[in-house]
């Protein structure tokens, strides 16, 4: 276990995990403190472990402060706020060594002083609220916010941008906005008076926010649906993907209700299962609407049927894969990067499908809308693998920015004048060498009138079990599918590109590496980065592969995944390729990186990545 | 199964409609089906009652999923897009298709096996979501395209091709139909054209979910002796209780009705039902006795056929509850879609 080494500057560096019970409202109390923090300019990362539950059962949230601005896990925690007396005595072992532990010491706990190596810090919490406020809820509520005040003192977060936030929340509501800042000071002012504070761990302003938001990617994917001009989102509820279609209604509600007349410029369908969701995605874009659905894992499994549909009908479509913890029902709020092949090949018979790979919230924006324009383009499912990691945690971002000269690209539709100016339209014919055919709305024109089918057919649409006919249109699928990097997100390129040593990932590991190469940088190990943001891959990854003479695969999934995929779609060499996996369930930390890449190069003297 | 191709020319004396155009323009490709389907029969009924509606061809949709009464919609308007969808899942292809244009007119054509065994959850749900379409059973009582199977729409004690009887209860989808709201229920036989167009033109133009339970039968597979879905049953067993003819929104009503059995139903378009009672005791507007009604009959194995319920008043209709813009989803500008960088600005302060 680290040591918080007493020397060791933790102003702005150090991390807060806070134990609680779900659905005690002990959620906004932590945000109240991480906010704070963030608007203090200093920059945090939240993360939330919580389980599969509604009520009463242990969840934790975790606040990194981190003054270099890093977005991944710790893999220590320096103060445990033990608010649940039934996890203590995991909590207590979890914290590192010099650590300090906050409890609630109207019941006073002697087990919590086993270990020697922490300071133990008791405040008489329920105590405090009981004194002050009435009613069971009421006192429940207010002693979350009460020991966010107990933490505002330890920690020295400044009183004022805490309060600024709760009227913020509570400016309509004078009774609530009272009891809270009531709260606040039972904790703060106990510390003050009782407790030597602030600790060594604490907060000092800086100027490393500003032009920063904090969001979770679901949302930021809701809003790019809205942006890119999704007008017919269809879902069925899964854990960890139900938050996007909260906020696409949301900002939907909003943006896209007519002030007038009520009118919406939108439809969300609560489907009965993913089978109908994807079906009335499907259904909505062939009649010339954006349609996405968000899911998870089991959601993708339910949906392959139709996902061939799409594929071999070429019906575009954009589904969210926010990833968690598989296989089978497996644990729905832990994160994992374990849908790749799933969805790379998803359905029976030949089928590939573009996949995009957003790697924090602010990607989740932008390559939301892109997905509308990829599916349009392409005509064909595009698949955003987000994680719960990236989907459902705060994340410290920069400014959404939106460009008004945006128009979305809706592929080849054609207008009922240029359907009247063809002698005959043919639905799969490809006319511009480029893979891609015209398609025609309903409605339109009854010349554009087409059968759409899942069934055998040939490049005029029309069924067909001639093997020629078939394999032709079959074969332009998957020139199609090779042309379609050129419409693809390019992969990023970290590291000056001339080292023996590389590192190949996706999405939510983007935090846990930068942070390794920093780490592995002081080591004067250099390892050169490319984040894969799409697939199918480009020449820039199977160049960098070929570049690179050891290669660290990294990803969240027990199988390799992500390695396997780069087997079989580019020509490297199997045996340059290592993994290092994470599929905790957590979100990954740099340690892992680190230490993978340590042991790998120690076993390997020959490779020459120290540089002197 | 015909291999003949359809000749294009069209005879000059063949009757117009009100757009000027001649019943076959609005058929489709040839039939593939068993010669004597009763899917056939169906096919030329909606081509006739989309010819009578004047229907623009391309303002038609039609939806299907899988097995031999899918394949129909390839037979009739060709000039109207065309979505052959996976078993049991038209009713969300439907659905979708519909919230993105409300402005077309969805016809989705399914049978037993595809709306009674593996879409039965699609077909509850889109008459729950009351989405604006007509939806036709082509019910046939076995699987075709398989070779014979029952279906989950086969009576009890009904005989199979090679001698086996279906002791399972059949799924009535009438029956489904009343008890999840649907607001027009119908059932009718392949072979009796004169009751199922009109029924059909009420259907396109009813204001929600209008379903058409259609017997008919498999001349291949489950036309015998012994079976309870073939012409002979039919025609023996299917009985109208409540005749409808269908009157476009100008027309006058010209036929005379004796006073007490028959109603008029004015659709939200305009045109009107004129409902014939032939059991006068019988309420199609009464949901719950409608019900009954059928439930009664159907335990004496006696088929009740026509307009079984009617609701023109719901206002239940997928886009009416959604508030939908009067424009199709599809059709509005993407300016008006997209809330641009200013508001983008302004949001970004929810997240500080």
């Amino acid at each position: 276990m680290p040591n918080i080494s007493a020397q060791a500057n933790h102003v702005n560096d150090f991390v807060i995990k806070f134990s609680n019970v779900n659905g005690t409202g002990s959620a906004s109390s932590n945000s109240l403190i991480m906010k704070s923090i963030f608007r203090m300019g200093v920059p945090v990362t939240g993360k939330n472990y919580f389980p599969s539950n509604i009520q009463g059962l242990p969840t934790w949230y975790e606040i990194r402060i981190t003054r270099d601005g890093y977005a991944a896990r710790a893999s220590r925690i320096d103060i445990m706020v033990a608010m649940n007396a039934e996890t203590y005595a995991k909590d207590v072992r979890e914290l590192s060594s010099g650590g300090f532990l906050i409890y609630d010491s109207t019941w006073p706990r002697s087990s919590l002083l086993q270990r020697g190596d922490i300071t133990v810090i008791g405040v008489p919490l329920a105590q405090l609220v009981n004194e002050n406020f009435d009613g069971i809820r009421n006192r429940i509520l207010l002693k979350n916010v009460a020991y966010a005040g107990v933490l505002a003192a330890l920690i020295d977060v400044d009183l004022g941008v805490i309060s600024g936030l709760l009227s913020e929340s509570y400016g309509k509501k004078p009774k609530l906005l009272d009891s809270n800042t009531k709260a606040l000071r039972l904790g703060y002012d106990y510390v003050r008076k009782n407790l030597s504070s602030p600790l060594p761990l604490r907060v000092e302003p800086m100027d490393k926010t500003r032009g920063s938001i904090m969001i979770d990617g679901n949302t930021a994917a809701g809003l790019g649906c809205v942006y890119a001009g999704a007008t017919v989102g269809a879902w069925y509820p899964i854990t960890p993907s139900t938050s996007l279609m909260d906020a696409f209604k949301g900002f939907c509600d909003r943006y896209r209700v007519d002030p007038q007349t009520g009118e919406r410029n939108f439809a969300i369908l609560q489907a009965e299962d993913e089978f109908a969701a994807i079906g009335m995605v499907l259904g909505a874009a062939w009649n010339g609407a954006r349609a996405f659905t968000p899911t998870s894992g089991p959601g993708i499994s339910l949906m392959n049927e139709f996902v061939g549909l799409a594929y071999y009908a070429e019906v575009p479509c954009v589904i969210f894969d926010v990833q968690r913890v598989g296989p089978s029902t497996g644990m729905p709020t832990r994160t994992q990067q374990s849908d790749i092949m799933l969805c790379a090949y998803a359905s029976h018979g030949d089928t590939r499908h573009v996949l995009l790979f957003p790697a924090n919230p602010e990607e989740c924006f932008y390559l939301s809308v892109q997905a509308f324009d990829i599916a349009e383009r392409l005509q064909t499912p595009v698949f955003v693998l987000s994680d719960l990691d990236i989907g459902m945690n705060d994340w410290m971002c920069p400014d959404l920015k939106w460009d008004d000269a945006y128009k979305p690209d809706r592929g080849k539709i054609l207008s009922s004048e240029e359907i009247d100016k063809l002698e005959k339209f043919y639905r799969y014919v490809d006319r511009d060498d480029d893979a891609i055919t015209y398609r025609t709305l309903p409605g339109v024109n009854p010349k554009g009138a087409y059968f759409t089918r899942g069934s055998g057919h040939n490049q005029y649409g029309v069924y067909t079990e001639d093997s020629a006919e078939y394999q032709g249109v079959l074969d332009r699928l998957k020139r199609k599918f090779s042309y379609a990097p050129r419409y693809l997100p390019k992969p990023i390129i970290v590291g000056k590109g001339g080292n023996e040593v590389g590192i190949v990932s996706i999405g939510s590991c983007d935090g846990a590496i930068r942070e390794a190469l920093d780490i592995l940088g002081k080591q004067k190990i250099e390892v050169d980065y490319l984040r894969v943001r799409a697939f199918p891959f480009n020449h820039e990854v199977e160049q960098f592969l070929k570049s690179h003479a050891t290669i660290f695969v990294v990803e969240q999934n027990r199988d390799a995944q992500l390695k396997a995929l780069l087997t079989l779609e580019t020509a490297v060499e199997k045996s340059k390729l290592f993994s290092i996996l994470s599929y905790s369930g957590f979100p990954m930390s740099a340690e892992p990186v680190v230490n993978g890449i340590r042991e790998k190069l120690a076993e390997t003297p020959r490779l020459t990545v120290v540089k002197s | 199964m015909s291999y003949i191709n359809k000749p294009k020319v069209a005879h000059p004396s063949l009757p117009l409609n009100s757009l000027g155009m001649t019943r076959r323009q609005y058929e489709g490709s040839m039939s593939t089906l068993c010669a004597g389907c009763g899917h056939d029969s169906i096919t030329a009924a909606v081509t006739e009652a989309c010819w009578g509606l004047s229907m623009r061809p391309e303002r038609l949709v039609k939806l299907s999923g899988i097995g031999c009464s899918s394949k129909t919609t390839a037979y009739f308007v060709s000039g109207a897009h065309g979505f052959n969808a996976v078993h049991g899942r038209m009713p969300s292809i439907a659905s979708g298709a519909n919230a993105a244009n409300r402005e077309l007119t969805y016809i989705g054509v399914s049978g037993d096996g595809d709306s009674l065994s593996i879409g039965i959850g699609q077909l509850v749900h889109v008459i729950r979501r009351n989405v604006n379409m007509l939806y036709l059973i082509e019910n046939n009582g076995v699987y075709g395209l398989t070779k014979g199977q029952f279906s989950a729409s086969a009576d009890i004690g009904t005989k199979a091709k090679r001698g086996e009887v279906n002791a399972t209860a059949p799924i009535d989808p009438v029956l489904l139909a009343l008890s999840l709201g649907a607001t027009f229920v119908a059932r009718s036989f392949s072979g009796d054209k004169a009751q199922l167009v009109p029924l059909i033109q009420a259907g396109l133009r009813h204001n929600g979910f209008a379903l058409i339970d259609v017997l008919s039968p498999c001349v291949t597979f489950n036309d015998h002796e012994g079976s309870t879905k073939s012409y002979t049953f039919a025609r023996e067993n299917y009985h109208a209780v409540v005749e409808a003819d269908f009157v476009q929104p100008a027309e006058p009503i010209a036929v005379e009705y004796a006073a007490g059995e028959s109603v008029p139903v004015k659709l939200h378009d305009g045109s009107q039902v004129v409902l014939r009672k032939l059991d006068p005791s019988y309420d199609p507007t009464d949901r719950s006795a409608a019900y009954a009604y059928i439930e009664a009959k159907l335990k004496k194995h006696e088929y009740v056929t026509g307009l079984i319920h009617i609701d023109e008043n719901s206002t239940t209709e997928f886009h009416t509850l959604n508030h939908s813009a009067t424009l199709p989803l599809n059709s509005i500008p993407f300016e008006k879609l997209t809330p641009g960088s200013a508001a983008l600005d302004k949001l970004m302060n929810r997240y500080r």
